[in-house]
């Protein structure tokens, strides 16, 4: 199996950004993450693109349509679509595009532009749903999550005080980052709890914001990285992603399998048995404060019920042993689905390479795992990368 | 390490399907898939792709609604969201990395639910530049269709002899949606629609879905598997701008084929490849196809084809199935359809269109319009 390693990273601000095309935002990630490898588009084989529903762009094929921002022209190109997964996803597709052996130096443009859904992004979740059991409920998102939260506190008897700690948390890390939307210094518990109910038990503070925004990273073969003698470089060393039934309403919502089964697929190939021991931080997908818990334990990285006590204990804070969202998060930074790449797979690289800056983890730190999370709550794609 | 695909599966291509849903389409090629390649998708199975855009099945993520009806709950499964192809090539990619050792790739239609194919297709226009100008999507096949023959000086003639020749191939293959006794005379004279393409030169929509099994050598092996080998793999993608990509020739099947043949060690095309499965939605597709393809020198292919050299018993058989303008459109189904007909015509399995001999073929795709995105594959039985 080649090695691949990440050797450049670039976002643009999460934003509402009426004012940007889906190309000048792909263009925008592109040109920062090319240049902060210290190479040109000449050096790229092939170009992997992720992004989530074409509605919300409002445009037909719209990993067509934007091609040419991220560098597309002429060149080997391919989108990869897994819903919210898509953010830890597109890079999993990117890795085989180098892995394989195709390609030596590959670009994953991943972009999102919510705004242009008037009033607001839910419009585009209307359609998400099975149109005979689903939609004539009119379901949307809030609703399903409320039950989902809903569940995971009755089952382990979790307070609600404590899962607002994690959106805190993120949004005061948050506060280092140039690209955020909602960071936060001075935010406190009452606050989230004082913010406007959505669905019992979700709050506004709750939930990440819709954003517009574009993320890159670049993938390149161990041959490459040597011969160019990159320095900055972290490697991916496992893979994993898996989906669950459609049928969301036949599963336990208390407990994310498909991010478990994904987990385990890429610690068998990273040789981890042992998570929470071996890997130093974490960036799991947190569009709602209680999913970072749900994921944690998704991620084996604690015990079923355990991740709010880690939360409340100190441990998930950026000094603590289990740094977690050390980049403020979907919750802080902000939610353009797919292209939350640049929060989850771009911190790890940033991290791993001592390049972030107010968000830097004190201590050392060389084993890091992302994740992102979509579809009908059903996705779990998952990526481990190591200095 | 080789990969190649030990099962097919394909559901009839039909106008419509009101006895069918999609998952239900879906499941049936998938059965037949790995009946065919004497696979348990929930034990042997490693990886599921479904080749699908969300604007033709009329749903937010249609990621969602993919694994429970090919075996895939709780296993990995991804959505490309490009052609059937593609989606070949990401089980090629998977394979090669050596992360897993059998992949199944889906692609289906459910044209038959569109209530407007117009509708959706303007939405790929850029929305700025494109969308006020408020023409049919098609008229930019019928403007593309008329630089490629005044470029290449190919009559409009050879335009009707591609289309009786797909039709009246699709009369052989049971599984194709529009096969009919057409002649050139009749198709010259169908209705002007987007001119030069006349009514009979543009495919109408159909249901049907593709599913292939693909394995690594070793994985083919242990199945007792007797693989078609896929020698080669390619795609590209020319501008998405209209304004600024060629629109005489079809670039980027040029720049998938080279990465393809480079692969597959193919040097002359015209004389290596003994049956090909080229894109023909609009019949000037075709020509412009094989022309990227190395099949015939640039402005060629309309005179071999009017000469009857795609012919089922020309020198180099194109579209034995009927093609898309035989077999329907089956949108992002179109290049898996391409290169099952393929694997059927390496096996010696075709029935009544079989291509006598055939040990190498190509399968290639578009993106359709408004694209300026495709695909080859390069496939091939024995050593």
């Amino acid at each position: 199996m080649r090695k691949v390693g990440v050797i450049g990273a670039g976002m643009t601000l999460f934003r509402r950004r009426l004012q940007d095309t889906p190309k000048e935002l792909c263009y925008e990630s592109t040109k920062m993450a090319l240049d902060s490898a210290g190479i040109t588009l000449a050096d790229v084989n092939m170009v992997v693109s992720g992004s989530a529903p074409d509605a919300f762009d409002g445009v037909h094929m719209k990993g067509e349509y934007y091609a040419d921002g991220c560098g597309a022209y002429g060149r080997p190109y391919m989108r990869v679509f897994t819903g919210g997964g898509t953010g830890v996803f597109s890079t999993i597709a990117g890795w085989w595009h180098v892995a394989s052996g195709l390609a030596d130096v590959a670009v994953v443009v991943n972009e999102e532009k919510m705004s242009p859904c008037q009033p607001h992004a839910q419009s585009v979740f209307g359609h998400i749903w099975d149109p005979i059991l689903d939609r004539p409920l009119k379901p949307n998102l809030v609703w399903i999550f409320a039950m989902e939260m809903n569940r995971y506190m009755t089952v382990h008897n979790v307070k609600k005080e404590d899962i607002a700690l994690v959106a805190v948390k993120n949004k005061r890390n948050a506060v280092g980052h140039p690209c955020a939307q909602l960071a936060d210094p001075n935010i406190t518990v009452e606050d989230v709890m004082n913010s406007e109910v959505m669905a019992w038990p979700v709050n506004r503070l709750d939930i990440s914001p819709p954003s517009d925004g574009a993320s890159t990273v670049v993938l390149a073969s161990e041959d490459f990285i040597r011969k160019r003698k990159v320095k900055d470089k972290a490697w991916i060393s496992g893979v994993g992603w898996c989906i669950d039934s459609t049928m969301w309403t036949d599963r336990d919502l208390y407990f994310p399998e498909y991010v478990a089964r994904a987990a385990k697929m890429a610690y068998k190939q990273a040789r981890i048995d042992n998570p929470p021991k071996q890997i130093d931080f974490a960036e799991p997908y947190d569009p709602f404060d209680y999913k970072e818990l749900h994921h944690m334990e998704g991620l084996l990285l604690a015990k079923k019920g355990e991740a709010p006590k880690l939360t409340k204990e100190g441990v998930t804070q950026r000094d603590g042993d289990l740094p977690t969202c050390p980049s403020g998060g979907l919750l802080g930074v902000g939610n353009p689905i797919a292209a939350t790449m640049g929060i989850k797979i771009g911190e790890l690289f940033w991290q791993l390479t001592g390049q972030a800056g107010k968000r830097q983890i004190p201590h050392e730190v060389h084993t890091g795992v992302a994740q992102a999370w979509g579809d009908l709550m059903q996705y779990g794609s998952v990526v481990v990368m190591r200095a | 390490m080789r990969v190649g695909i030990i099962g097919v599966g394909m559901t009839a291509f039909r106008p419509s399907t009101p006895e069918y849903s999609w998952k239900e389409l879906m499941f049936e090629a998938a059965s037949r898939a790995y009946a065919d390649a004497g696979v348990n998708p929930r034990t042997d199975v490693q990886s599921f792709i479904t080749c699908a855009e969300d604007y033709y099945e009329g749903f937010g993520i249609f990621d969602e609604f993919v694994p429970d009806q090919l075996g895939a709950a709780l296993r990995p499964t991804c959505t490309v969201s490009g052609d059937g192809l593609q989606g070949l090539a990401t089980a090629y990619m998977q394979v090669q990395s050596g992360i897993l050792d059998v992949a199944a790739v889906e692609a289906h239609s459910k044209a038959s639910d569109i209530v407007s194919l117009e509708g959706i297709l303007e939405q790929g226009l850029d929305p700025i530049w494109n969308r006020p100008l408020g023409a049919h999507p098609y008229a930019f096949a019928g403007l593309e269709a008329q630089a490629y023959l005044r470029i290449s000086k190919t009559p409009a003639k050879a335009l009707a002899a591609v289309v009786s020749k797909n039709r009246r191939n699709a009369l052989l293959n049971p599984l194709a949606a529009y096969g009919a006794s057409v002649d050139e005379a009749q198709a010259a004279a169908s209705p002007e629609r987007f001119t030069p393409l006349r009514a009979l030169d543009i495919s109408d929509p159909a249901d049907g879905a593709v599913v292939l099994v693909v394995a690594s050598e070793r994985a083919a092996k242990k199945a007792h598997a007797n693989p078609v080998w896929i020698r080669g793999i390619g795609w590209g993608s020319d501008s998405p701008t209209l304004e600024t990509r060629q629109f005489g020739d079809a670039w980027y099947a040029e720049l998938a084929a080279q990465m393809a043949y480079k692969m597959a060690k193919i040097r002359r095309p015209a004389t290596e490849v003994d049956v090909a499965e080229v894109d023909d939605r609009f019949s000037h597709k075709e020509l412009q196809h094989l022309e990227a393809l190395g099949f015939a020198t640039a402005g060629e292919a309309g005179k071999h084809a009017l000469r009857g050299d795609y012919g089922l018993e020309g020198k180099l058989p194109v579209n034995p199935s009927g093609g898309s303008l035989g077999c329907g459109n089956v949108f992002e189904a179109t290049g898996l359809h391409r290169a099952a007909e393929v694997v059927l015509q390496l096996r010696g399995e075709a029935g009544r269109h079989q291509v006598d001999g055939a040990k190498v073929g190509v399968a290639q795709s578009w993106r359709f319009v408004p694209s300026a995105s495709g695909a080859v594959a390069v496939l091939g039985v024995g050593k």
